[in-house]
């Protein structure tokens, strides 16, 4: 790099201005190109295999069946359950996990002398593996020497051992229950730095007219955090939405189909049945739908922000 | 405002703060303390909850009888693999869109967050078909090929944002100094950027690390990362809990050391757009 200034001014005035022109698209290459082959090309393939009769291992019967998986798809029972158990999933975890991070938020938004070290320990769910999460809860969910149990019957809270995940009306609960527990400390950090960004006059002008706690936190706070919540609660929606790892490896969607989500469904049919075809088709068709709702709910947004 | 008086403080925060924490290490303790329990304690009368009856007898299990280090390695070499792919294609990127106004920007930068938000089941099919197809199945590449599906995005994102943050005036001075753009980028921008790309890369380290259906799908036999690996600690017959509890600690222990290492720079970084926008 030892062109003089004079030099490489003159440079650039000659074939500055094409190369300048060019630059960005060749320093977004190598990005695009790596996407594209790992990204848009798998997603052009599965929609095209959700339009065949793919079972793996036998790929010589493979044939086309046009929107013969999602006719199938239509009147399969499974795939409404599925849906309803992903409704019920997300409609619960993400508020679940919402509501624990903003009471979360709220204490660590306080002083006290070991803050530092309480925010720090709070987002140890977060940065653990989800199969190391899935495997813990399930120690603890054990029906026969499971630590839950022994502690509700030792409060008399229940009579007998609950089969938490065993249990066709229960094992989707408990597992909510474990999600949420990993994914409040999203939301209480998310939360806590929108906290931090409102200003402390506003409270203190509120105080000096006498505005309760319950008003300023309804009045100021809120309003506050708003746009957070806004952000951090699709974000989620997406997150827990896709998160089928800890299902698969809680309880693998049963007892039955009763844990069974829409994404656990795709990969559980590819994955034992090897029927690629049929997978992919529920795969897409929970993406189109994941995709409206992701659409539907920034349009709200977005309409309630400029309001 | 009135001053609270310490017990008050107590009462109305340090209590319940306590229990939030205590909600939310409760259950990894139990799995220490599980791991920490000789099997034979484990069968006979549950958890040990005094250190007189500990042992590292499940640890030593796990390094002696399985190939646990092994896969510690596998894991390393991929989310490794995953940090360098994903920061080198990211950093010109990143440059790219912070730097300059050219056509198609916005739509560019749209379809990266998009990238993001693509369900895993609708891509580890077909990549499960493409990459059997190019044989490479169940190598340490295309486990890295696969996680940099998050990672890159991820990337852009974030180092966009870190690079935005510093000056253009700084590379327009390093160019009437004489350097061209990439030495700008390599000389100027890059050290400035260095703390950002340092928590993006750990943080893409994590997620690689901690990363289950791809390792599950794709890799599994020759190369098998720490996550896959603790769920075969399962067992035949019955689950062998003690030695599944000591394989999640040590699995674990890598990221959650990391993150607890940059979570104040990383969680500024991933709260900075969503406190703006």
């Amino acid at each position: 790099m030892s062109i003089a200034p004079s030099s490489h001014a003159r440079a650039r005035l000659f074939s500055g201005f094409r190369q300048d022109q060019l630059l960005p698209y060749w320093l977004l290459a190598p990005a695009v190109v790596v996407t594209v082959v790992i990204v848009f090309l798998p997603m052009v393939q599965a929609v095209i295999t959700s339009f065949y009769d793919l079972v793996l291992f036998r790929p010589n019967a493979s044939r086309f069946v046009g929107f013969g998986n999602y006719i199938k798809l239509f009147n399969d029972p499974v795939f409404w359950t599925a849906l309803w158990n992903t409704v019920i999933w997300i409609g619960l975890t993400v508020p679940l996990q919402m509501a624990l991070g903003l009471t979360a938020a709220l204490l660590l938004n306080r002083e006290f002398p070991w803050r530092g070290l309480a925010r720090a320990l709070i987002i140890i769910p977060w940065a653990l593996p989800s199969v190391v999460i899935a495997l813990m809860w399930r120690w603890i969910y054990d029906p026969n020497t499971g630590v839950l149990n022994d502690i509700l019957i030792y409060l008399t809270i229940v009579q007998s051992a609950v089969p938490w995940l065993a249990d066709p009306n229960v094992a989707l609960y408990a597992i909510i229950a474990t999600l949420t527990w990993q994914g409040f400390p999203f939301f209480a950090v998310m939360i806590l730095a929108g906290l931090q960004g409102i200003p402390r006059s506003q409270y203190e002008a509120a105080s000096i007219d006498g505005a309760s706690t319950w008003r300023q936190f309804v009045h100021i706070t809120l309003p506050g955090i708003a746009p957070i919540l806004a952000t951090a609660g699709l974000l989620r929606v997406i997150w827990v939405a896709n998160s089928m790892d800890v299902i698969f490896v809680m309880t693998g969607g049963g007892p039955g189909y009763a844990t069974h989500t829409l994404p656990l469904y795709a990969f559980v049919k590819a994955r034992q049945n090897l029927d690629f075809g049929y997978g992919t088709a529920i795969a897409v068709t929970f993406t189109l739908l994941l995709g409206a709702f992701v659409a539907l709910y920034l349009a709200r947004t977005m309409r309630e922000v400029e309001r | 405002m009135i001053k609270p008086t310490k017990l008050r403080r107590i009462l109305t925060t340090d209590i319940p703060v306590l229990l939030i924490v205590l909600f939310a290490m409760a259950p990894f303790a139990w799995m220490v303390l599980t791991s920490l329990t000789p099997t034979a304690t484990l069968s006979a009368s549950g958890v040990s909850l005094s250190p007189a009856g500990w042992s590292l007898d499940n640890y030593i299990r796990l390094i002696e009888q399985t190939s646990f280090l092994r896969n510690m390695l596998d894991s390393l070499i991929i989310a490794g693999g995953t940090v360098v792919l994903g920061l080198l294609v990211a950093v010109t990127a990143a440059y790219a869109f912070s730097r300059f106004r050219f056509a198609g920007r916005k739509p560019l930068m749209l379809q990266f967050l998009l990238i993001n938000m693509f369900p895993v089941v609708l891509l580890i099919l077909p990549l499960f078909v493409l990459m059997r197809k190019f044989n490479i199945l169940d190598t340490h590449f295309a486990l890295i090929l696969a996680n940099a599906t998050v990672a890159i995005p991820f990337a852009i994102w974030m180092l966009t944002s870190y690079i935005g943050a510093i000056p253009k005036s700084l590379d327009e001075a390093a160019m009437t100094d004489g350097c061209s753009r990439l030495a700008a980028l390599w000389r100027v921008v890059l050290p400035l950027t260095m703390p950002g790309i340092i928590s993006t890369g750990i943080y893409i380290f994590i997620t690689a690390w901690n990363e289950y259906l791809y390792a599950l799908t794709l890799g599994g036999r020759n190369v098998r990362p720490v996550t896959v690996a603790i769920q075969t600690l399962i067992g035949e017959y019955q689950i062998e809990w003690g030695l599944l509890a000591a394989g999640a600690v040590v699995g674990a222990l890598p990221a959650t050391v990391l993150f607890l290492l940059v979570q104040r720079r990383l969680i500024g970084g991933l709260t900075q757009g969503a406190v703006k926008g």
